[in-house]
């Protein structure tokens, strides 16, 4: 990106150029792709003028002013179509600009069109989008993981140089690793959500989906910082790009949790995994044996708190302003027959298990529990973080599946498995690719830190991707 | 009615008057054109997120050190999920198991008796949109109409203990606590806008059982009028029901007005799952322990301690000091006048009277120029009959009371000088009738002042003209 940028100072090349050639990628590769549910060229095409003639005028926004980027389509774009992938809002044009958009017009960028995602982020395929599923880059037969699988196929595709995704039990990290991008799943509270339609508050977070690391350190610099307009932001600074060096890693203590590499983890996974942690321990990091025994209680605990909480947050979509009303002689009546033919099976079930949760007679049993385990969850990684300073996992447990392949929800559900451990603690991960399958299939590495350790994980992943590289 | 004890609790709402909602920065007005004071975020479209109004939080913690509750330092919001065309996000955030204040008390009069009922808790809450059905109801209508104009002004709900004996009582409590709200100027409380609203929970048990009897919830209670008549319908409904040997079902009853009756609208087993859980878009409330003491600070002198300061300090009577306390502007005008040095009961007797009526139709007249008209009736500048003339034009005129007086020509005449030729021209006038006053008719004196007073336009001193009367005529 820094190249791009470089260029765009000199002239070399306009926004409009860049702009142009991402439209005329999507062009080509959408009918078969699927990465976008709205292609916005107009707009990108006049953002990317506006950002032409401020650099003419020798006055750009930013760096990167003029550079675009595609915005996963359940972030609230001002006057541009906002799904979510969902029939219920088929034809819903936000009011305003959802604050991490508003950071990316303030820094120049215009936006490129909104990606597909599975409906409402509950997913791990997009194969729940009501748009139809986007497809894997690298094999188009197959999936490009969920929620945000339209986001990281569009920037593995190069359609789109970067992209936001959003992520409550894995959904940037995990179609980062099965499109072989990076994504980041940041601090909970770093990035605003203020016009990020919610899937499960506590757990949702904005972060960048980019080709490299340093990529999305750049884009997160952008994203990242306190906002009035979001009680659960957090009172942190601005986060600046690290200077990138390898010689930091001689001191590192990196735990590696054998609960992450145990049973129904791919051979091929844990190779290309194990091959890159003995890179970095080449290099003269210490790798410590962890354990994370609470991981056992992630997958269990999240689907409980992220149906409660989605039940509720999903609740406004009752036919009376959102999607198709179906008619009927009293509004409860209204209500469930509208949420029928409005929502997909998947956000069906996720509503009907967490009204069940928070039911009066279950919720101590389920919603509570749920609770104090993820108090233990948390407790158990901050513990961990006391002896090291990264952890590092598989980001999945195997490649990308094949489309359809997964029918049985639970097995969906388990592809949150080494990923869902952040969000309920709310600390960062990064997933970077670490290598491929014999079938040539990206495979990713998940390195957490600390809250607000964000820089710490960047430096580490810099140098994985260098080692993947190589 | 012995055979059985009642039992009343009340939840009352009260809309704080708050210059914007609880949750976004949208004006809280009442009566703006439909739809007009609203944004993304009352309106609950998607991504949007709720930030908690300081005034809100003050206002809530007003009412709570103003009947006396704990104030929590740490409390939380919830989500009340339930689904309703008026409520923008189908859920309403409000405070379940941590509200904002527990444990309170409110003291007022049942006949001369000093009672006190318990306050359970109270806590913050929004308030949903506004809906206009096309028919009778929603269920009767062809369509609804829905203001969002409301949606988001925030509410504190008020719930008492089970402390209530009588439906007169439960009347006398809300009206204090009306009054209290608006001492403490945290909320206009308008029953028939609906920014005081009251739900009452009523049961009867055997006299003397300590054991509570089932429950009924009545809602729709617009009026401190309906909540008494509800009460008492609903006491002698449930008595006779127990007096068959049948039990009283658990269920939320409606008031009637019209009918005068109630109704039953759902029983227990209707009653929604609100799932409540802790809101996740919020962080838990933590009040500052100094800012609730600044807050403590600002509360005013409260409708009981002014009854008690208005009979103690200034000797009025329970009936007096009761209307100046109910009506605070009345009573805001009497401390102005009576500190000023006046007598008390004659500017008591003042105020409630004539006065009263006057400044309820035009507005209240500043205490200075009411000192004013005090001022020249004591310097005896105008007779009792005329101060009415001139309170009259109070009202309607900006000048002072004094040049009311000299403008309209009124000041009393009680120079005998100037009024011994006017005694004379009566008595030449009528010399039969002196005679015959001299034989002794006493009585016609009052037909001389009369014709004195009407010689002098009223304006003559009638004291003065007596004197001048007694020396012509005796001596």
């Amino acid at each position: 990106m820094r190249n791009l940028a470089h260029l765009l100072e000199t002239r070399q090349v306009s926004s409009r150029e860049i702009v142009e050639h991402y439209l005329g990628e999507i062009k080509q590769q959408e009918p078969d792709l699927n990465a976008f549910i709205t292609v916005d060229d107009v707009g990108a095409l006049a953002q990317a003028d506006a950002a032409d003639m401020r650099r003419s005028q020798g006055n750009p926004l930013s760096p990167w002013d003029g550079i675009p980027i595609a915005v996963k389509d359940n972030i609230s774009t001002k006057g541009l179509k906002t799904t979510c992938a969902s029939r219920f809002l088929s034809n819903y044009k936000p009011l305003f600009d959802a604050s991490v958009v508003r950071s990316l017009r303030d820094a120049g960028m215009p936006i490129l069109g909104k990606t597909n995602l599975d409906e409402f982020a509950m997913g791990s395929s997009t194969e729940y989008s009501a748009y139809g599923v986007a497809r894997n880059p690298h094999d188009r037969t197959r999936v490009s993981g969920g929620s945000s699988g339209g986001s990281a196929a569009a920037v593995a595709a190069g359609e789109a140089p970067w992209s936001l995704g959003t992520d409550t039990g894995g959904s940037i990290r995990q179609p980062a690793s099965f499109c072989g991008v990076v994504g980041l799943k940041p601090t909970y509270g770093w990035v605003s959500r203020y016009g990020v339609v919610a899937l499960a508050p506590s757990l949702d977070q904005v972060g960048p989906m980019a080709r490299t690391v340093e990529d999305a350190a750049i884009l997160f610099s952008l994203l990242a910082g306190p906002d009035p307009k979001d009680a659960t932001s957090a009172d942190a600074r601005n986060f600046e790009v690290p200077f990138w060096d390898d010689q930091f890693v001689k001191d590192l203590k990196i735990g590696v949790p054998e609960e992450f590499f145990g049973e129904g983890l791919h051979p091929d996974v844990e190779k290309a995994v194990r091959r890159s942690l003995r890179t970095l321990e080449g290099q003269g990091a210490t790798l410590v044996p962890i354990s994370l025994a609470t991981n056992d209680y992630a997958i269990d605990t999240y689907l409980t708190l992220v149906t409660a909480e989605a039940s509720s947050s999903l609740a406004r979509y009752d036919g009376v302003r959102y999607g198709e009303r179906v008619h009927a002689a009293d509004s409860n009546t209204m209500f469930s027959k509208s949420r029928a033919a409005g929502f997909g099976p998947e956000v069906k079930r996720r509503i009907m298990l967490g009204t069940y949760v928070l039911s009066a007679s279950h919720y101590e049993a389920y919603y509570e529990q749920a609770q104090r385990v993820r108090t233990l969850i948390k407790l158990d990684v901050l513990d961990a973080f006391k002896q090291v300073d990264v952890i590092i996992t598989p980001t999945t447990p195997t490649t990308a599946f094949t489309i359809g392949a997964k029918r049985n929800p639970l097995e969906m559900y388990l592809s949150d498995l080494f990923t869902a451990m952040a969000n309920l603690s709310g600390i960062p991960a990064l997933s970077v690719p670490c290598g491929t399958d014999p079938k040539g299939l990206p495979i990713g590495l998940q390195i957490m830190g600390s809250h607000f350790r964000e820089e710490l994980l960047f430096k580490v992943g810099y140098v994985v991707e260098r080692s993947a590289a190589r | 009615m012995t055979r059985y004890d009642t039992v009343i609790g009340l939840e009352i709402h009260v809309a704080l008057l708050t210059q914007s909602k609880f949750l976004c920065s949208c004006r809280a007005s009442f009566g703006a054109p439909p739809n007009s004071q609203c944004c993304p975020v009352c309106l609950g479209l998607p991504g949007t997120l709720p930030l908690i109004n300081e005034k809100a939080v003050e206002y809530a913690t007003k009412a709570g050190l103003a009947l006396k509750c704990n104030i929590n330092h740490y409390s939380r919001f919830d989500r009340k999920n339930y689904f309703y065309p008026d409520l923008p996000k189908a859920f309403q955030i409000t405070q379940d198991a941590f509200p904002l204040c527990n444990d309170g008390y409110l003291e007022y009069y049942v006949d001369d008796q000093l009672v006190r009922t318990a306050i359970t808790r109270i806590h913050l809450e929004e308030e949903a949109g506004k809906l206009i059905h096309s028919g009778e109801s929603i269920v009767a209508s062809e369509y609804s109409l829905v203001d969002y104009n409301r949606a988001g002004i925030p509410l504190i709900e008020i719930v008492t203990a089970p402390d209530i004996h009588q439906p007169k009582q439960a009347r006398l409590f809300l009206e204090q606590l009306r009054l209290l709200m608006s001492y403490i100027g945290v909320s206009d409380t308008k029953m028939e806008e609906g920014s005081l609203r009251c739900d009452a929970n009523i049961s009867l048990k055997p006299s003397g059982s300590p054991v509570l009897g089932t429950k009924v919830e009545i809602k729709n209670l617009n009026s401190f009028r309906a909540l008494e008549k509800a009460l008492e319908y609903e006491e002698i409904r449930q008595s006779q029901v127990l007096d068959s040997g049948a039990k009283v079902r658990q269920e939320s009853r409606t008031w009637d007005d019209r009918a005068g009756k109630t109704v039953s609208m759902r029983s227990k087993g209707d009653a929604p799952d609100y799932r409540i859980f802790p809101e996740p878009d919020l962080p838990p409330l933590n009040l500052d322990p100094v800012w609730v003491e600044l807050i403590a600070a600002s509360i005013p002198e409260l409708p009981l301690e002014r009854l008690n300061r208005l009979e103690g300090e200034y000797g009025l009577s329970r009936y007096e000091a009761t209307f100046l306390v109910n009506y605070p502007d009345f009573g805001e005008l009497f401390l102005e006048l009576a500190d000023s040095g006046l007598d008390c009961k004659t500017v008591v007797n003042f105020l409630m009277g004539d006065y009263a009526r006057l400044a309820r139709e035009k507005g209240h007249l500043d205490s200075e120029r009411i000192a004013g008209l005090f001022q020249i009736l004591d310097e005896r500048l105008i007779s009792q009959t005329q101060a009415k003339e001139v309170l009259d034009a109070l009202f309607s005129s900006p000048q002072t009371a004094r040049e009311i007086v000299k403008d309209k020509g009124m000041e009393v005449v009680g120079d005998p000088e100037r009024l011994r030729p006017i005694v004379h021209q009566v008595l030449e006038a009528n010399p039969q009738l002196v005679e015959r006053f001299k034989l002794g008719e006493t009585k016609l004196h009052g037909f001389f002042v009369g014709q004195v007073m009407r010689a002098t336009q009223g304006k003559a001193d009638p004291e003065a003209v007596n004197a001048l009367l007694q020396e012509e005529l005796v001596n």
